[in-house]
């Protein structure tokens, strides 16, 4: 019995957390109506929804929100239990995606946006540690053709956003994740084949003009 | 329910809130397990296979298979023993649970931790500010016994840190953050949640963690 109430996402367009919402969603076939925020200019629905973090993505179903992206994925994969299951069934395997889901928003995700908002030593750091975040999750992929292993799941719906940054990454960086991380990247191009991720990944190059408008507002460069 | 459960070892520091949070779990639930205490300045091999990526404790090796993270094995050890449920049923009731578990370790604790151990005095200032805030946040949000309601659940567990090692730190470092005057909700909730039968067992000893405390805290104000 799937559930019909009224589905409302809050996201902005590049965002890589956002992006693994919109994903779920295709996903499991759900129909759900976006609204875009300006992160600058924060509307009073998203102060209501998210007063503590006033941050995106937000879900909202039954008038009710959800907050934080890998717990929202996890909500829907349980709402939507009947469709696409993203996290397996079995708890060991259960923990390990969510471990690895959380060393994306710790290691990958710190380090990556250390590439492109410092410079200098720093800069090269974060670099460093970035491609050897990649380097740990490419050895937990193996040969698998997903992270879910046959199936597109969990940690593959939380990692594959990133993929359409890495142009931004390796501009500012002046680096080829490719030449680092083969395999990372021929499981990207593979989870691109798919539909819900390639309708939903921002396009790299405008994203990068927007990270550069963004730096040129916001940072001093 | 006598089945068996498989092998199962913890390995932990004595004075770790994240360790302890694992034992609680373990121990509302019947489940025994083997202890062993690691020695953080010289990791054993053992748990360097068993955490390779973080290399950090708590690590669950549950039939030689390893889980590392506190809230990935908090959520392991509820979906594999169903008794004592410790998530809610519900999946918006879950999400909240898990919001607020997050927001405890992502925003409460590094906020408690520059108020303590920064060895700016300002950013010590600025992390007073930064943790009253969060736990204002929390105060609000208790409406009953416990996070879990009646019962202590996933959300009383992980805040556990604030009933129990944030006053030692507070008399260690000579701060206040949980007043019983700013927080009573709070107050209330972690004499209740270290009082609690299966949480008093599953505690590092007191005086040892505070001397533990005053010796960081020393360490600080020295180096100004």
């Amino acid at each position: 019995m799937e559930d019909k109430a009224k589905v409302i996402l809050l996201g902005s367009p590049f965002s890589m957390f956002m992006m693994r919402v919109k994903i779920a969603l295709a996903e499991k076939g759900i129909k759900y109506e976006y609204m875009e925020e300006d992160l600058t200019n924060k509307s009073p629905l998203l102060q209501e929804m998210n007063p503590i973090h006033q941050k995106i993505p937000v879900l909202i179903h039954h008038g009710r929100p959800i907050c934080e992206s890998l717990i929202i994925v996890e909500y829907i994969d349980m709402v939507w239990q009947n469709n696409a299951p993203l996290l397996p069934s079995d708890p060991y395997h259960r923990a390990q995606a969510r471990f690895w889901a959380d060393f994306v928003d710790q290691k990958v995700y710190h380090s990556s946006k250390r590439v492109w908002t410092s410079k200098g030593e720093e800069r090269e750091v974060a670099k460093k540690d970035f491609l050897e975040s990649l380097k740990q999750l490419e050895e937990f992929l193996g040969e698998k053709p997903y992270f879910g292993g046959d199936i597109f799941g969990f940690v593959d719906v939380a990692l594959i956003p990133f993929y359409c940054w890495f142009y931004t990454y390796e501009t500012f960086g002046i680096f080829k994740v490719e030449e680092e991380c083969p395999k990372l990247i021929s499981w990207a191009k593979r989870c691109m084949q798919k539909k819900s991720v390639s309708e939903t990944l921002a396009d790299e190059k405008e994203l990068y003009e927007s990270v550069l408008e963004y730096k040129k507002k916001f940072i001093l460069d | 329910m006598a089945e068996n459960n498989g092998e199962i070892k913890l390995f932990g520091v004595l004075g770790s809130p994240f360790v302890r949070r694992v034992q609680i779990a373990l121990k509302l639930k019947g489940v025994e397990y083997t202890y062993v205490e690691e020695d953080l300045k010289n990791k054993s091999d053992l748990l360097l296979k068993y955490n390779p990526v973080h290399k950090k404790v708590p690590v669950l090796v549950h039939n030689g298979k390893p889980l590392a993270e506190s809230l990935v094995i908090l959520e392991y050890i509820d979906e594999t023993w169903g008794n004592h449920p410790l998530l809610p049923q519900q999946p918006y009731e879950r999400a909240l649970a898990r919001f607020w578990s997050r927001f405890i370790d992502d925003k409460c604790l590094p906020a408690i931790s520059k108020a303590a151990w920064n060895v700016e005095k300002e950013e010590r200032e600025k992390g007073i500010e930064e943790s009253s805030e969060a736990i204002q946040f929390l105060e609000n949000e208790l409406k009953h016994k416990f996070f879990g309601g009646e019962n202590i659940g996933f959300v009383d567990i992980v805040a556990g840190f604030l009933a129990f090692w944030l006053p030692v730190i507070e008399e260690a470092s000579g701060f206040t953050l949980l007043s019983s005057e700013k927080f009573p909700k709070l107050h209330k909730w972690s004499e209740e949640f270290i009082n609690h039968p299966v949480v008093k067992e599953n505690l590092p000893p007191r005086e040892r963690l505070l001397g533990f405390f005053k010796a960081r805290h020393a360490s600080i104000t020295a180096s100004k």
